[in-house]
């Protein structure tokens, strides 16, 4: 049962598997491309190229933390993470929660006193931040958020984007 | 009833009433709200200024249509403030640094001891025990007091309607979001999480432990944990909140310190004063009247004979 859930949430947060590349082929197959933002209403999906990332960045546990790759060098976890070996969930879904903030997640939380991740970031945040955060780091990456999910007809009448260009009302004081 | 009696009975009274506000009063200097009040943190470090926030919020909340689209980087050129119109507003501030510019959300607070609360004589507002300050648009009368007494510049205020102009400002979500346990609309599409929603205890402990793991991202203060006695919405910021178009100048004590002392011998002026007064008054004028009743008795008895 157990087993199956693992697939499931593996199933579910690698969308559309394609050819595996051959390289650092230790666990879990690992995915050219993946499907992303597979449930927004707001903004599209859009397919990630792994594959391409894999090639500019080398380095998987820049990205994955110590799940996969080399071991971590941060020194704040370093001080339990030392010899932490790659795990059998590597993608961001698998530790980082949809729904950080729900009544049931808080409640989670809380009851778990001893806890030490308290501030883990939700799937939403762990993704943008370290999207948005390495491509201005890097420079050459996309940060707006058309350029990576061009957005719904839904996300354009929530955005109000018919009123693009209109005069803000304090302008039009001066 | 015999006058004097009367007038101790008031004077008793009104000591009763106006001691029993006052220990009141001082109760409420110490309150540091409710246990399980929720709150938001906000990261600056971790907005990007995409104003999802302020789009989610005109949704949630059913607000007319705004005058340019929720994508439009040009309302940054101007400091915003939170009308009836948009209960949030994001900020930019140090544009011109190499850091690059810093972005600030703003709405309402939701203080522990809210001044807005305080100063509403027909108790339209409320605190509730989810930590959400709202009000009720029916008891409203449209005096506006709330709209000076407020530190953060945050009630809007509906001037469209002429039969029914109502105070409007961000509510937490409470009807349809907060009283369920669920974050706010803001919170919730927060591509960044620059939003953390929470138990403002926890909440707390999380923005110290931010700092303290990386004291290089943050100034060491969290804005909010004790400004006029504690907010709901609490801030981190990577440079001293002054530039970011904060009020660093605000107590730590509430609003309503500033005004219970005072407030407190409002109920003994009313009762007291007027008593008092009124008997001293009396007696006075009883001796003069006696004294001429004498008078008058004695000129009878005079011209009796």
């Amino acid at each position: 049962m157990s087993s199956f859930k693992h697939l499931l949430v593996a199933a579910l947060s690698i969308g559309a598997i394609s050819v595996s590349s051959p390289a650092a082929l230790q666990c879990a197959p690992v995915p050219d491309s993946i499907t992303l933002n597979q449930n927004g209403k707001l903004f599209s999906p859009f397919t990630f190229n792994h594959a391409k990332h894999i090639q500019s960045i080398k380095e998987c546990a820049d990205c994955h933390h110590h799940t996969t790759g080399t071991l971590v060098t941060d020194p704040n976890c370093v001080r339990c993470h030392q010899n932490s070996s790659p795990t059998a969930v590597v993608s961001c879904k698998g530790c980082h929660l949809a729904t950080p903030f729900s009544p049931e997640t808080l409640a989670a939380k809380r009851a778990d006193k001893q806890r030490f991740h308290l501030d883990k970031m939700g799937l939403k945040g762990a993704m943008h931040q370290s999207c948005i955060g390495c491509h201005n780091k890097v420079g050459n990456g996309p940060t707006g958020c058309q350029d990576c999910h061009p957005r719904t007809k839904e996300g354009s009448a929530f955005y109000s984007s018919n009123r693009k260009g209109a005069k803000p009302a304090h302008a039009e004081e001066e | 009833m015999k006058r004097r009696n009367f007038l101790k009975a008031c004077l008793i009274g009104g000591t009763t009433i106006a001691l029993g506000k006052t220990n009141k009063g001082w109760a409420s200097g110490s309150f540091e709200g409710y246990p399980e009040a929720m709150g938001v943190l906000v990261d600056t470090t971790r907005c990007i200024g995409c104003r999802s926030c302020e789009a989610a919020c005109n949704k949630e909340q059913k607000l007319p249509e705004p005058d340019t689209s929720f994508d439009d980087p040009a309302v940054f050129e101007h400091e915003r403030r939170p009308t009836s119109k948009a209960y949030t507003v994001v900020n930019r501030y140090q544009k011109e640094q190499p850091s690059g510019p810093v972005y600030r959300k703003v709405q309402c607070n939701h203080c522990n001891e809210p001044a807005c609360l305080t100063s509403c004589f027909v108790n339209a507002y409320t605190k509730t025990k989810e930590g959400a300050v709202i009000y009720n648009s029916k008891i409203c009368v449209g005096c506006r007091n709330c709209m000076i007494a407020c530190p953060f510049n945050v009630p809007g205020y509906d001037y469209d309607s002429a039969t029914n102009p109502i105070v409007k400002k961000c509510i937490l979500c409470y009807d349809t979001r907060l009283k369920y346990g669920k974050p706010p609309a803001c919170v919730e599409i927060c591509p960044q999480e620059a939003l953390t929603f929470g138990h403002r205890a926890d909440l707390i402990k999380l923005a110290h432990e931010r700092i303290r793991a990386t004291p290089e991202r943050y100034v060491d203060h969290v804005y909010g944990e004790k400004e006029v006695g504690g907010t709901s919405w609490l801030y981190l910021a990577p440079v001293g909140f002054d530039k970011l178009g904060f009020d660093t100048t605000l107590s730590n004590d509430p609003i309503i310190s500033n005004v219970k002392d005072f407030l407190g011998m409002v109920p003994m002026v009313l009762s007291i004063w007027p008593a008092l007064f009124s008997g001293i008054h009396l007696l006075c004028k009883n001796q003069e009247h006696d004294g001429h009743g004498h008078d008058t008795d004695s000129n009878q008895e005079d011209t009796k004979p």
